[in-house]
């Protein structure tokens, strides 16, 4: 199923005359051998799909979109990174219990220890960053499964967010911080809600909805969509634009192949891990700034819902293959889907059932438009 | 293969097409609420509340949607309640696990003109704070209290907390209140049992082994309760504990209080923290008319007396 078509080395003596690497395709044939494409095909698919079984619902209403958009802004964040990273070979499932480490890393020293809140914020992301560094120095130099050493780094990060915030703190929720926090350039940097101005004219010109006391029913767009949305194309022109990402796409398709001819591949994979963690540690400050407070149990699953977008996405698991828009794609899909449900009505007890089918006919509706595209078997 | 293959997708599509859009539209003459709790997925004390809430649909013919966060996640709770403000419901009814994470997304609705009634966790003042019309719920710290006095009046010098939902605050008032109403310090006396039952099982074992003096225990619900009923019949210490009382109701903790392991059960009654909101929210959008007071569903004391009835519906509507 994992089988990938290799341009490089035809399986049938070459016969033909002119190189298949040098013959024209048309745009069609260009559009869809990317990766992305049928991921693209599966937003289709969800929009039509909502559309008819819950299009009068509000869904598509300015603050249904603002629902729907920040879960999707939530998983594009860690599925950019997730894609990198796959593409590049690798699995990190330290995703979900980092952004909880994260989240205390940033809460307890502002409120327990008055140390600046921008200071934190830095030292959070320096610390996850390290820890990355270190997931990935680990796999390159044992050269165990990336499975297995992140599966450990879950729980110790997990544990340790619960052991060290009852040490510091003696409680797991850490609330507050909004005080230590409130007109600081950093909580702006990371939940400021950007153009108010405009959106409450288009409230006052009735375009967008306007609540009973006049604000806007979406007081603008929230920082989280736009570093969600910066991610993405950084993530996008790395991997395709510069020589990094080539060698991303060789240390994913044969580590060793890429070693011979020069890619520094342990260089490039624990820069991937440190990547992983940076998009956590911005999820997390999201997050904690939100909502002024931080959880140890804040996380929970999410490295599963960041590699689910990263494959919906077009991401093969044994790397080499993928793109970022895939996995921008794939939250959208997801975020579409798991709100779209709730939006739907469906019953809660069915909830989980509903959302494993939806995802579950996205990807093979995309692999299967794939295959029939690229002719791969 | 890729033809079957895609059939296969297509047909699975239409089967969920028609699930979602007859449950939808069957029901969308009626008024319709969004119920939102905390709990995950994997608590089942909240059954009772389920059951409740579909009891009020059918009484007064409204269409009630129960949504809580698959893992307890409260900031996905919050995501929860911003998506049903934007669904337009009549009414909310919403859990306020966390003051902090949910203040917005409840001021939100609020501020949406959607009618908010808060139950179960969270104090009536918060509720008031949010804008809410009214809280229906259990005050903790003084139902707490009360089973603290009820362990004094049994002598308990020295007690064990067992609480299995650490995170939330509302259950370290619990602890606290049970303290005060006994006369002393919570101090180490609360043990972060975690919810998995063998877990709590021996954590308890090894607090009891190493605080012999211990002769009272509370605990916070079935999930704490069941593991330490097993764990007094298993070690025959029955006789040691002047006290033995829990919160909540389950069939382990009716049978408990049937052959005397367990003294008592703090009963909050949620059956009405399911019900009554549904039934407050459907007259105030029919009639305009709201009780004006909050509702105190509990602390009721569950004992040997007043078993029968009660053990009969546990797990069910009480």
């Amino acid at each position: 199923m994992a089988e990938r078509s290799d341009p490089g080395t035809p399986a049938t003596p070459i016969v033909d005359v002119v190189d298949e690497r040098l013959g024209r395709q048309s745009w069609y044939q260009r559009l869809m051998v990317r990766p992305d494409s049928g991921a693209l095909a599966g937003v289709v698919l969800v929009f039509l799909f909502f559309t008819f079984a819950a299009g009068d619902t509000g869904m598509f209403a300015s603050d249904g979109i603002l629902s729907w958009m920040t879960v999707t802004a939530q998983l594009m964040i860690i599925g950019s990174g997730a894609a990198l990273l796959m593409i590049g070979g690798e699995f990190d499932l330290s995703v979900g219990s980092m952004i909880g480490f994260s989240g205390m890393m940033i809460a307890i020293p502002t409120i327990y220890f008055d140390v600046p809140i921008g200071v934190s914020v830095v030292l959070a992301f320096v610390v996850a960053m390290a820890i990355g560094a270190l997931n990935g120095y680990i796999i390159v130099r044992t050269r165990l499964p990336s499975f297995i050493v992140t599966l450990a780094s879950l729980y110790i990060l997990r544990g340790l967010t619960i052991a060290l915030s009852i040490l510091f703190t003696n409680r797991t929720i850490v609330s507050g911080l909004k005080e230590y926090s409130d007109d600081s350039f950093v909580a702006s940097l990371f939940s400021a809600k950007l153009f108010p101005g405009f959106f409450q004219w288009l409230a006052d010109n009735g375009i967008i909805l306007k609540l009973p006391n006049g604000a806007p029913a979406v007081p603008g767009i929230p920082m989280l969509i736009v570093w969600a949305f910066a991610l993405a194309v950084v993530g996008h022109v790395v991997l395709t634009r510069t020589r990094i990402g080539n060698w991303i796409f060789a240390s994913g398709g044969d580590a060793n192949a890429a070693r011979n001819v020069g890619v520094p591949v342990s260089a490039v994979k624990i820069s991937l891990f440190m990547a992983t963690a940076f998009c956590a540690t911005v999820f997390a400050a999201c997050q904690v700034f939100e909502f002024g407070s931080a959880a140890a149990d804040r996380g929970l699953l999410k490295e599963f819902e960041a590699i689910i977008a990263a494959v919906i996405g077009g991401c093969l698991l044994t790397g080499g293959y993928g793109s970022v828009i895939g996995a921008c794609l794939g939250a959208l899909i997801f975020g579409v889907v798991q709100q779209g449900i709730l939006f739907a009505g469906a019953p809660s007890d069915w909830f989980q059932v509903f959302l494993g089918a939806m995802l579950l006919i996205a990807v093979l509706f995309n692999s299967s438009i794939r295959r029939r595209v690229t002719g791969e078997r | 293969m890729k033809t079957v293959l895609l059939r296969g997708v297509l047909m699975a599509a239409a089967m969920v097409v028609g699930v979602a859009t007859t449950t939808s539209s069957a029901l969308a003459d009626n008024e319709r609420f969004v119920f939102v709790s905390h709990a995950p997925d994997s608590d089942s004390w909240w059954n009772v509340i389920k059951n409740a809430i579909k009891n009020a649909e059918h009484d007064e013919g409204v269409k009630v949607e129960y949504r809580n966060p698959p893992t307890g996640d409260i900031a996905d709770m919050a995501r929860i309640i911003q998506q049903a403000t934007a669904s337009n419901p009549n009414g909310i009814v919403t859990t306020i696990a966390d003051f902090d994470v949910l203040q917005s997304a409840i001021q939100g609705a609020v501020a949406k003109g959607i009618p908010v009634i808060t139950v179960n966790s969270g104090t009536a003042e918060q509720s008031k704070e949010l804008g809410a019309m009214m809280h229906i719920g259990q005050p903790e710290y003084d139902a707490g209290k009360g089973a603290g006095e009820r362990a004094k009046a049994a002598g308990v010098t020295h007690f064990l907390c067992v609480n299995h939902y650490i995170t939330n605050p509302a259950s370290v008032q619990r602890c606290q209140g049970y303290a005060d109403g006994l006369g002393v310090k919570l101090g180490d006396q609360m043990i972060d049992s975690g919810i998995d039952p063998t877990g709590i099982y021996n954590k308890v074992k090894a607090f009891i082994a190493s605080h012999p003096d211990t002769d009272g225990i509370i605990t916070l619900g079935p999930n704490s309760a069941d593991p330490t009923i097993k764990y007094i019949g298993d070690s025959g210490s029955r006789s040691k504990f002047k006290s033995v009382i829990s919160f909540d109701l389950d069939a382990d903790i009716s049978k408990a209080i049937k052959d005397g392991t367990m003294d008592a059960a703090i009963d909050q009654q949620p059956y009405l923290q399911g019900y009554l909101p549904i039934v407050f929210l459907t007259q105030y959008v029919r009639y305009g008319v709201m009780p004006s007071n909050n509702v105190n569903t509990g602390p009721g004391f569950v004992t040997k007396k007043n078993i029968e009835l009660v053990e009969k519906l546990a797990g069910e509507y009480r």
